[in-house]
């Protein structure tokens, strides 16, 4: 369980804002900070480490302060039992993989547990290599377990899946979820991808210039409003194919190509290249030109 | 004349000793000067660099004020502890480790200035301390600057003159360094043995830095 009630004067890209958050996360949960960059997100998960100060507030954790600053009380990072997964893997380039994971062991009894987290990451195999020689999945795959044998109270993880592909990350995201459920620790996962809000968890803060302006569980607080029952999408064209009177046209949604029957009165206004919107109304996916 | 070896042995005994003492000191100096955040470090840290600049007769003459033996510390030095710096291998290492000092501090904090802090705060968050922290993540991923900075302490202080001539004098056999010995020999127009000596000094530094150098290429793609 942990407690947060925090407040600091940040510099964003847009000029001065006041972080204020104020939360708290059971064991077992999974909370998701949900936002756009330059929200404070990373600053939350910061202050909870201890690697930046909060001007004011508290942070406590089971029942061990780690924060108050009416009382004076501010625990150096080394002293507070955290899982911190950064987002660029922060690997120790002179240590091999079993290295980095071995310095990570809090009692050297437990070394046995580094080869049982390895085989359940799959990387026995590379255990032997330097981290220069992995791809960003497995990094990130080495950094998770080595932040778990720390044996945490808490775990925080700041954007880890970002510098990853979509598929990687459809599967770290489970093996992420897995981890946590196994340890049964108030989890804290920043990001700005809200598939993995969805996927993952379990209740979500949305951070807005500083300000939670909202918290609960994602399919209440997104459903509303960002997700309406007919579908729409933005797309590009890459293609557009003449067939007498009708226009075939070729449109990138993501990582998918789909393809749209225009009239060739609709089609005389786009251009490969052109962004568009998809939409289905009733049965017939129309294109509009926004 | 004779060739006599031990200028040569002291000058590598000397350079040894001053760069031992250089590694003990230097490394926790650039450390506070690359992290602290103290005012008075901007008048710690052109003082370090002074030799760069001074010539080395000028530190050479403030030591010789400070440590003869008419001197406040000298005098208390010599009658309470039976201590002699001046003209003994002690003021030789004085001097040399006070001049060199820049050599060896310079490039390893600017190692420590460009290590990336996310790495030491990924330490840091596995409850490691800063002592630890230091000696198995930050130092071993700088050994590029960290054997620049022994190396060039070394090497620098093989070629001293100035410095060691006015603490430790030109004694033979006692301060008589190989670049004081040198200069004795043109002195008494023994052109040979300075010869000798001069080759010695100039195939060594270069062995050195090359070797330096084919090392630190190595060492840099075995962590990028």
């Amino acid at each position: 369980m942990i407690k947060v009630r925090i407040k600091k004067a940040l510099v964003a890209g847009h000029g001065p804002i006041s972080l204020e958050a104020d939360f708290q996360i059971a064991d077992g949960e999974f909370a998701t900070l949900y936002g756009p960059s330059g929200a404070g997100k990373t600053t939350i998960l910061r202050m909870i480490a201890g690697l930046s100060d909060p001007e004011e507030g508290f942070i406590q954790v089971d029942d061990e302060v780690w924060f108050d600053s009416e009382r004076g009380i501010n625990l150096p990072t080394q002293s507070r039992r955290i899982s911190f997964v950064f987002q660029d893997y922060n690997l120790f380039p002179n240590m091999t993989v079993r290295e980095n994971l071995k310095y990570a062991l809090q009692d050297k009894k437990d070394e046995g547990q580094i080869d049982e987290l390895l085989a359940l990451a799959r990387l026995t195999e590379l255990r032997n290599r330097k981290p220069a020689t992995l791809s960003g999945g497995q990094k990130q795959r080495v950094a998770l377990i080595r932040a778990l044998l720390r044996k945490p109270k808490i775990f925080l993880l700041d954007e880890p899946l970002s510098s990853l592909d979509q598929a990687l990350r459809l599967e770290l995201q489970d093996e992420i979820y897995e981890l946590c459920a196994r340890f049964n620790l108030p989890t804290i996962f920043v990001t700005h991808d809200l598939s993995e809000v969805f996927k993952l968890s379990s209740q979500v803060f949305v951070l807005d210039n500083g300000k939670i302006v909202k918290s609960g569980k994602p399919g209440a607080i997104f459903n509303d409003h960002n997700l309406s029952g007919k579908f729409k999408f933005v797309g590009t064209i890459v293609e557009l194919l003449k067939e007498d009177f009708l226009c075939i046209v070729t449109i990138q949604i993501g990582q998918n190509l789909t393809k749209v029957v225009a009239t060739e009165e609709e089609a005389s206004g786009m251009r490969i290249g052109d962004k568009v919107t998809v939409a289905a109304k009733a049965f017939n996916p129309i294109i509009l030109k926004p | 004349m004779s060739f006599d070896l031990y200028p040569l042995i002291l000058t590598f005994k000397l350079a040894l000793v001053t760069t031992l003492i250089l590694v003990a000191i230097g490394v926790p100096l650039a450390y506070w000067l690359a992290f602290t955040s103290r005012k008075w470090k901007c008048l710690v840290e052109p003082l370090i660099s002074m030799p760069l600049v001074l010539p080395p007769t000028v530190l050479g003459f403030y030591l010789l004020l400070l440590f003869s033996p008419g001197a406040f510390l000298g005098g208390f030095l010599e009658t309470f502890l039976h201590i002699r710096i001046v003209f003994t291998f002690s003021g030789l290492v004085i001097g040399s480790v006070l001049f060199s000092l820049p050599f060896m501090v310079n490039p390893i904090k600017a190692g420590l200035q460009s290590f990336p802090g996310a790495l030491i705060e990924a330490s840091y968050a596995l409850g490691k301390s800063r002592t630890e922290t230091l000696l198995k993540v930050v130092l071993p991923n700088i050994r590029p600057a960290l054997l620049t900075g022994i190396v060039m302490a070394f090497a620098h202080t093989v070629g001293e003159f100035g410095v060691v001539l006015m603490i430790g004098g030109n004694i033979p056999n006692e301060t008589r360094v190989a670049s004081i010995a040198i200069f004795n020999e043109v002195e008494a127009m023994n052109y040979a043995n300075a010869n000798l000596y001069s080759a010695i000094l100039f195939l060594t530094s270069f062995v050195i830095l090359f070797l330096l150098n084919a090392f630190n290429k190595r060492a840099f793609k075995g962590i990028v």
